[in-house]
């Protein structure tokens, strides 16, 4: 599969966040918010971060949220949340977060094309910074090669 | 040869560097098996790996093994995963 859609619903730009439960709280809600996910996977996406600690934040400024597959996932999602002020995670080298990239897949195996897709668009190392740059859902959806 | 990949959901940033690891091969021209797990399953999987990418946070649970662990700093720079996986798996 491509990447999962991005509607309104899973797009919050320019959020305040006082803490990095926040801020997945916040990516986690534009899930629910969209239909792709219950509650419940926003606890476990914190959950992780808990367990290991803040390995999520795989890029500078980039905080990549999931948890795994499981009944808490309605369908594959997409989210995208930028942080109007950056939030600190405990990362050694990649804080602060101003973009959080939440992602539901609803099943192992087929997931793999959406993760590589997602790896296509951030190797290229500015589009973290026009995602927290952008002002729209469509500058949002143009940037990521994704529809509504 | 056999490189793992490891996180802590073996979904989302083990994929990405599974992903950026098979781009790494191709670029260097080797030839690898490369799979993504999660740390819990690290033993399992990496029993006959030469490598393990992962993040810092992992290092310390996949304790002692037989493979090369190299953290990854930033999952998407393919420089500094093309690097890694040809210091420890290219001819020099």
């Amino acid at each position: 599969m491509p990447l999962p859609s991005l509607p309104d619903e899973a797009v919050v730009l320019g959020a305040t966040a006082s803490s990095w439960r926040d801020a997945l709280r916040l990516a986690g809600g534009a899930l629910v918010a969209s239909g792709a996910a219950t509650d419940a996977y926003t606890d476990a996406m914190i959950g992780l971060v808990e367990e290991h600690g803040p390995y999520i934040v795989i890029s500078p400024g980039l905080a990549f949220a999931h948890a795994r597959p499981g009944p808490a996932v309605l369908r594959d999602g997409l989210a995208v949340v930028t942080l109007e002020s950056p939030v600190t995670f405990g990362h050694p080298h990649n804080d602060p977060v101003r973009v959080v990239l939440g992602l539901a897949v609803a099943g192992v195996g087929a997931h793999l094309e959406s993760i590589g897709e997602i790896a296509n668009l951030f190797n290229d190392a500015t589009v973290t910074g026009r995602l927290a740059a952008a002002t729209t859902a469509d500058e949002v959806r143009a940037f990521m090669g994704v529809s509504a | 040869m056999k490189i793992v990949t490891i996180c802590g959901a073996g979904i989302g940033s083990s994929g990405i560097l599974k992903v950026n690891a098979e781009k790494a091969l191709a670029a260097l021209g080797l030839q690898a098996s490369v799979v993504a797990a999660d740390v819990a399953s690290v033993r399992t999987v990496s029993d006959d790996a030469n490598v393990i990418l992962t993040s810092q946070e992992f290092v310390e649970a996949i304790g002692d093994t037989y493979a090369e662990v190299i953290v990854i700093r930033n999952h998407f720079d393919q420089g500094e995963i093309t690097a890694a996986v040809d210091r420890a798996l290219g001819e020099h």
